[in-house]
């Protein structure tokens, strides 16, 4: 009994981890109606740029973070802004297949750049640090760090969404882009803010990605799908959704695991085709 | 490759359907193949076609599941199917599990014909085995271009054929293809893919789980080469098979083989992410 829910509390803590990988593919989709192929591998992406930032500095995590996110802002804005916002249309087709390539030129850049090592990001002493709930359970500091994060995220965004001028352009661009351009919105610059800030919430993702297993320049597609699921476990459109579908995939993957560690991820795929 | 690319092409520039999980039917094919001949002794060139029935039915439930989800979530919802079937597969152990297995001599060399071919023209076993493969490849090649023009001729869509740029995948709201024809194209498509899977799988008498089932190889290689080529034309892929292996054949003088492979397609990308980016004019009109 207590093996099982302790699996449902781990599972739990690593549905924060998937929705913090989903938070930045459901922004993107809600504001710019944009399927971005290339998430996963962003995610890799700037998992290997707080590692760069680790090795050159010589800084801590928390710092490598503050430098990392707005590099990444920068670099989403300048890919949204050069590249992305000129496949957006009607047609679903051109930004899929542009999304898509990215993926590949991302993981190849990454291959050649880093090679196929696998790496990781080393927090000290926190990463095995636990919090004893008694009775035999404990649940570790990273993981309920990754999921009070993900909660911290949706909050500041749906802050964002409500309370700021910004989010409300971001809610006009998206319920109707022709008239927001109307209004005096600057569809383009908007889409690219948003692509940063999606950018951002990724690179938080990456630093607990990179901390909780090795990572590599070929991962990124798997993440994708995890973050997809979430999405649409939790239903478009609502970053709370988004959170529940990443815990619901979270449980069911370590409840699979807990029955037969092949199964992990094929009782995930099975919660989702059963959505 | 061709005959994958020429499928594709069916699947997204006619029909609209925008998959990236054909790696399925590859991966499935390819391990049916394997299953017939090792455990059923089935003759291999017969095997085949019974892998294109087998992938042709697996594609029903498949289609249950993926064409809930429209558009851009379709495309992903084919990738997450492909997964679940690499996993399922990883687990099936009397096809070696998730290291993958080998055919046996004897059964490539059983193929039909062989005996044939080896005594009219007298050559060795291993050149007649070639010559049955390609020809068979080619005879898929064909079988498929026919079915192709038989789902365009018959298409419910008016005009299908008639305006080129209606056909490029730039399709119209509101003359989208009935879900259940849809549904038959993607059918017919999953059971050609299958049989290619199977005559690859057949040709490289190897099979694991990540190579059958890799989305870089079976699928994203063949949207460049129907993308570069032209989207949604019946010359499109065999331009679009050309270029791709000239490019690749060019950029192998960078590095090893294998980075080469990679690096192969990277002019690709750079050429179809300029293609849509040059398109919006048309696109807008459309």
């Amino acid at each position: 009994m207590i093996g099982w829910i302790d699996t449902i509390i781990q599972g739990v803590l690593l549905g924060g981890l998937y929705a913090l990988f989903a938070i930045g593919l459901s922004l993107i989709f809600g504001v710019m109606r944009l399927v971005n192929l290339a998430h996963g591998d962003l995610i890799v992406l700037a998992a290997f740029v707080l590692l760069a930032v680790v090795a050159s500095f010589g800084v801590d995590l928390v710092t490598a973070l503050l430098i990392a996110a707005p590099i990444m802002f920068v670099a989403g804005f300048a890919l949204q802004y050069v590249v992305l916002n000129h496949t957006l249309g009607r047609d679903i087709l051109p930004p899929l297949l542009v999304t898509f390539g990215l993926s590949i030129i991302i993981q190849n850049g990454l291959l050649e750049a880093f090679s196929a090592d696998s790496q990781r990001l080393a927090a000290g002493a926190i990463e095995t640090a636990s919090i004893q709930l008694g009775g035999g359970l404990a649940i570790g500091v990273m993981p309920l760090m990754t999921l009070l994060s993900a909660i911290a995220a949706i909050f500041a965004l749906n802050a964002l969404f409500y309370w700021l001028p910004l989010g409300r352009a971001f809610r006009a661009t998206s319920d109707d882009p022709e008239t927001a351009q109307l209004m005096g919105i600057d569809n383009r610059r908007i889409f690219a803010i948003a692509m940063g800030i999606a950018m951002v919430v990724t690179t938080v993702a990456a630093l607990y990605l990179g901390i909780r297993a090795n990572f590599d320049p070929s991962i990124g597609p798997a993440r994708l799908i995890y973050a997809f699921e979430a999405v649409i476990i939790g239903g478009l459109g609502s970053l709370w959704g988004t959170l529940a579908g990443g815990i619901i995939l979270g449980v069911a993957q370590t409840i699979g695991a807990h029955i037969n560690p092949e199964w992990q991820i094929l009782a995930g795929m099975w919660r989702f085709s059963s959505s | 490759m061709l005959a994958l690319a020429q499928l594709w092409n069916l699947l997204a520039g006619y029909a609209g359907l925008v998959s990236v999980g054909q790696q399925a039917f590859v991966g499935l094919g390819g391990y049916m193949l394997f299953a017939f001949t090792v455990y059923g002794g089935i003759d291999p060139l017969l095997a085949i076609v019974l892998c294109g029935v087998v992938a042709f039915l697996f594609a029903f439930p498949t289609a249950l599941v993926v064409f809930r989800l429209r558009g851009a979530y379709f495309a992903i919802g084919t990738w997450v199917v492909a997964e679940v079937y690499r996993l399922v597969f990883a687990q099936i152990r009397p096809l070696g599990g998730g290291t993958g297995t080998s055919l046996p001599g004897g059964v490539t060399n059983s193929v039909f014909g062989i005996d044939i071919v080896r005594t009219l023209f007298d050559f060795r076993t291993a050149l007649a085995r070639d010559l049955i493969m390609y020809w068979t490849a080619l005879a898929l090649v064909v079988l498929i271009d026919t079915r192709r023009l038989f789902h365009s001729a018959f298409a419910p869509r008016p005009g299908a054929l008639g305006d080129p740029r209606l056909r490029s995948g730039r399709r119209k709201r509101g003359r989208r293809w009935l879900p259940h024809q849809a549904g038959w194209v993607y059918a017919v498509t999953a059971g050609g893919t299958g049989m290619v899977g199977a005559l690859i799988y057949l040709q490289t008498a190897r099979i694991s789980p990540d190579a059958a089932f890799s989305v870089l190889d079976w699928t994203a290689y063949v949207i460049f080469i129907v993308v570069i080529g032209g989207i949604g034309t019946i010359e499109g892929p065999i331009v679009g098979v050309i270029i791709f292996y000239l490019l690749q054949t060019y950029l192998a003088d960078f590095g090893t083989a294998r980075a080469a492979r990679r690096r192969g397609c990277r002019p690709n990308i750079c050429a179809m992410s300029r293609m849509p980016t040059a398109s919006p004019p048309p696109a807008a009109t459309g």
